[in-house]
């Protein structure tokens, strides 16, 4: 195949694939309480009636309020250009793009909180100062979870750093990557705002983390918003599943085939997660991020030895 | 005195027709210094002389960077020697890669300080102070140019001084505030601390040489002497750059000095402190491992509570203040991973490391200064220095708001802009070195990476709470009159400081070969030089097509917003509550409460809480405060015990002269028994 057409791929999975993993969670959410629940393409279709609908803008904000969500959909489209999906190589990728990555993740993160305080509102501004002391700890978990594919496979580069070779370190060092497999799920969730560090569907701002910092944003302003929310989620769980599941198939295209049944398991975890979790109480969320932090960390201390 | 004599002028005069740089760069410098000089002939009430200085300043600066210039594209070193009739040493200076590198930064942040002073501190408004400022912020200037130039060590401790008593009369420019004269003298005494530490390092030095020539040492020194040479260069030079825990001078001086002169302390000054110890590590012998771990921890140490200090922090100036320690610890983070590369001949780790550092020696002295500026405009226009008062500012001070956004996305090292690159690199290093054969190092590497990572994070929440609360929002003190952008010669300075910034977030690879020279002094002969990744060109693309895309899509969106017919203007939806008011926003405090929470043990808040007791409880208040626990916990208590307890050797001194000498004469005998019984 040739690199034009795997490009394609690649963008038409970017692109197409994510808003549909909310849907799967949203929908084993509700079959797990006795509900039928939404369409699993419910998120497109309010992508596609947001996008015709007008734009109220508070009377407080600014153009940074405007710019967030165009910022951060744009960061997290580069940084999805950099994760391969399957065993296709990613097209976006050099020396050093893994720290890249995480720098655009941050990028989205300042634009997101500085637009929810953009508001002046008392609930955006809480959601936007749990959002920044709740990344101060994923952050470092988030690296020390990459500096263990990093030191087993000897590459600096996203794509190379999870491809095959991992089966091979599942086999020689199978403990450290269990500690940072869990530890990594614990940063998809927290990333992501899942149960148990946030509740996207409660019915109270006061509780909540990035539903809240968005509150103020309509029309196609939250389309993108949104949209960029499940290209996150994709995104996080594409690098996870590299360095949690060692299964490899024989062919480029049997990867490709295994990622996309690989890819719906994850959010039906995440949901079946969500369904038997209540969320923590937000004084009790960084001990969460503090222990994602320590197991990343003590897979890195095992490889030490 | 024969300093005019011909046998003194023919080498001089050779010299300034031989084209060397050096010529140019010396004339810079003493312009430089003489700057402030005509502003003290004219009126306390004019402003003729200010602007003579400005002039001044910037003839100064462009002749400096011409011969910067030529220096650069030259490639190669320069030095220049004169013998001269003081009793030590030579008057010798010199130029290459390293010292161009901290010359930038110097040529161009004090003349743009200078430009901004015209609004943001005319003469002609301070009669009592103006003169004295125009004369020691150009003493100043020149005083740094000659340390960086200085190849001599007595000329070097004598610019050394000079720089920090100039900053010294900067820092207490409104020395009627006793507040201000209380940490000019914590500054003095900082300052005077390390330069001790600098004489002891430099007669050290010039016991085993010699001479007072900055050269390298030979590398069989006996075991105690490179251990007390490092511990001497890290305290002496530490001290200045504000290095945790040395920066007890730093958070007062900087929020008590003029804004301009902040800026130049944060974004030069402490770069001072940064070259001395670049200069001089490679100059000792090779360090252990466990030295360049040390330097990680210890900048790992200023960045985490840096910005743990920040966070807490209601003054604007204290907050980037604390946030200048931040990054000090970055790029000494940096400085140890380069030592580590020394200590392990891994030349890829000195070019990442040491590449990292001076990029972000460049970065943090821009982003900085265009904060430190911007701050000044702010503080003009809101008449406090208390980011919980402030709010919604981005409404009167577009220009302001727009330049401090950038500014604050530089100093959270984000894309697409310069603070990313230097962090990038320092990644880059730590990252590299998690390959096999480096033994202990490589987990202090991985620890460092995560540190960093921390940082990172600490950063970002600290300037999206401080740009968040000063310009979004509402603002949270009604009545005044409403903010206003600064005038022009205030926004120019800071629209060039942030040019500088795109600059080198978007076109990093241009300042590559100066970066690789500077890293090839560090680089011991014996090791194939590492070029620095070829990256920089992936990432200059990606700012580029980020910027590109941003900005087409929200054309677009602003395009479509303007078609649409409904109004689109409500007021905030504050959750169905009908009568909010600004102060229901959140403040700085309340926004970093559970970060300053999670640092209570190491950086100490103080919490006055009022529990409310009767049924009816009359007004009540709550206060909180993170003050400095190195100054404000541990080292002026102990200055207090020691004021205490020395009065009591009051009863040595009977004020008769017979009974000094008596001391002398038992002094002397103890110490010839001393000479005699253990020799």
């Amino acid at each position: 195949m040739n690199t034009a057409l795997l490009i394609l791929f690649h963008l038409i999975l970017l692109l197409a694939i994510p808003p549909l993993l909310p849907g799967i969670i949203n929908k084993i959410k509700a079959l797990a309480a006795g509900r039928k629940g939404p369409p699993v393409l419910q998120l497109y279709y309010d992508l596609f009636k947001l996008a015709r609908k007008q734009v109220v803008l508070s009377q407080t904000t600014t153009w940074t309020f405007i710019a967030a969500p165009v910022v951060t959909l744009t960061a997290l489209l580069i940084a999805g250009l950099m994760v391969p999906f399957g065993s296709f190589p990613a097209p976006l990728s050099f020396t050093g793009d893994l720290i890249l990555f995480a720098y655009l993740l941050a990028l989205g993160r300042f634009f997101t909180t500085a637009a929810a305080l953009d508001t002046g509102s008392a609930f955006e501004g809480m959601g936007a100062a749990r959002e920044v002391t709740f990344a101060c700890l994923s952050e470092p978990a988030l690296f020390f979870a990459l500096l263990v594919p990093a030191k087993m496979s000897g590459a600096l580069v996203l794509a190379e750093l999870l491809h095959a070779p991992l089966t091979a370190t599942w086999q020689t060092a199978a403990a450290p990557m269990v500690l940072v497999a869990v530890g990594l799920f614990i940063i998809l969730l927290a990333e992501n705002c899942r149960i148990p560090v946030d509740d996207p569907n409660t019915h109270l701002e006061l509780t909540m983390i990035h539903e809240v910092m968005v509150l103020d944003h309509s029309g196609p302003l939250l389309g993108l918003i949104l949209y960029g929310a499940s290209i996150k989620l994709f995104i996080l769980c594409a690098l996870f599943l590299h360095i949690a599941m060692p299964f490899q198939a024989a062919t480029p295209l049997g990867n490709a085939l295994l990622f996309l049944i690989e890819m719906p398991l994850t959010a039906v975890t995440v949901g079946l997660v969500e369904s038997v979790m209540a969320r923590l109480q937000m004084r009790h969320v960084p001990y969460l991020l503090i222990a994602a932090i320590l197991f990343c960390g003590f897979g890195f201390i095992l490889l030490v030895r | 005195m024969n300093l005019l004599s011909l046998h003194t002028l023919a080498p001089l005069l050779k010299l300034c027709f031989s084209g060397n740089p050096l010529v140019l760069l010396t004339a810079s410098g003493l312009l430089l210094l003489a700057s402030g000089m005509p502003a003290c002939l004219f009126s306390r009430t004019s402003n003729t002389g200010q602007r003579i200085t400005v002039l001044l300043m910037g003839t100064g600066s462009a002749i400096g960077l011409t011969g910067w210039f030529r220096a650069v594209s030259a490639a190669k070193p320069f030095f220049w020697m004169h013998p001269w009739s003081l009793p030590w040493g030579t008057f010798s200076i010199g130029v290459d890669a390293l010292s161009a590198v901290f010359l930038l930064p110097i040529l161009l942040i004090p003349a743009l300080g200078s430009f901004y002073a015209l609004g943001y501190h005319p003469q002609s408004g301070h009669p009592q102070s103006g003169r004295g400022l125009e004369f020691f912020y150009g003493m100043l200037a020149g005083a740094m140019l000659f340390v960086v130039l200085a190849r001599d060590s007595v000329l070097l401790l004598m610019a050394w001084e000079l720089m920090a008593v100039s900053a010294f009369f900067l820092a207490t420019t409104d020395h009627d505030d006793p507040e201000v004269r209380r940490t000019g003298w914590i500054y003095l005494v900082a300052t005077h601390t390390g330069t001790l530490c600098l004489m002891a390092l430099f007669v050290l030095l010039r016991h085993i040489q010699g001479s007072f020539n900055l050269a390298a040492l030979p590398a069989n020194l006996p075991p105690p002497l490179p251990a007390t040479l490092l511990v001497l260069t890290v305290i002496g030079f530490g001290f200045k750059a504000g290095l945790m825990p040395l920066h007890l001078w730093l958070p007062g001086a900087h929020a008590n000095a003029p804004s301009h002169v902040s800026a130049v302390m944060s974004g030069v000054m402490l770069k001072m402190g940064i070259y001395g110890i670049v200069r001089l590590l490679i100059l000792l012998p090779p360090l252990p491992i466990r030295d360049g771990a040390i330097l990680l921890a210890l900048g790992a140490l200023s960045g985490i509570l840096g910005m743990a200090f920040a966070l807490g922090q209601k003054d604007l100036k204290r907050l980037l203040a604390y946030s200048s320690i931040e990054n000090i610890g970055l790029i000494i983070m940096g400085i140890g991973l380069a030592t580590l590369g020394r200590s392990l001949h891994r030349a890829d780790l000195i070019a990442l490391g040491l590449g990292g550092a001076l990029f972000h020696v460049w970065s943090h002295s821009l982003f900085k200064s265009l904060l430190f500026l911007n701050a000044g405009g702010l503080i003009h226009a809101l008449h406090t220095r208390n980011i919980n008062r402030m709010g919604g500012a981005a409404k009167g001070m577009p220009w302001s708001a727009a330049l401090f956004a950038l500014g604050c996305i530089a100093i959270c090292g984000l894309p697409p802009l310069n603070g990313f690159v230097g962090e990038w690199l320092m990644y880059m290093g730590f990252f590299r070195s998690m390959d096999a054969g480096l033994g202990a190092a490589w987990p202090a590497a991985g620890l460092a990476a995560a540190a960093l990572a921390m940082i990172g994070a600490l950063a970002l929440a600290c300037f999206v709470k401080l740009y968040g609360v000063v310009f979004l929002g509402l603002p949270r003190e009604t009545g005044g009159a409403a903010p206003h952008d600064p005038a022009a010669t205030m926004l120019i300075p800071m629209a060039l400081a942030a040019a500088g910034c795109l600059f080198l977030g978007f076109f990093p690879q241009t300042v590559q070969p100066l970066l690789q020279q500077a890293v090839l002094l560090w680089t011991p002969s014996d090791l194939q030089p590492f070029p620095l990744p070829d990256s920089l060109v992936w990432i200059s693309r990606l700012a580029l097509g980020l910027t590109a895309v941003i900005i087409t899509v929200c054309a677009l969106l602003f395009a479509r917003m303007r078609r649409q017919a409904a109004p689109n203007a409500m007021p905030t939806w504050s959750c169905g509550y009908a009568r909010p008011t600004p102060r229901m926003q959140y403040t700085s405090t309340g926004f970093a409460q559970t970060l300053v929470a999670l640092f209570a043990p190491l950086i100490t808040p103080h919490i006055r809480l009022v529990r409310i007791q009767p049924p009816f409880p009359k007004t009540t208040s709550f206060e909180t405060d993170v003050p400095d626990t190195v100054l404000d916990r541990i080292v002026l208590p102990f200055f207090r015990l020691t004021g205490r307890a020395f009065p009591t050797l009051r009863l040595l001194q009977q004020g008769r002269i017979q009974v000094y000498l008596l001391y002398i004469i038992l002094m002397v005998t103890g110490l010839l028994c001393w000479v005699d019984f253990f020799r």
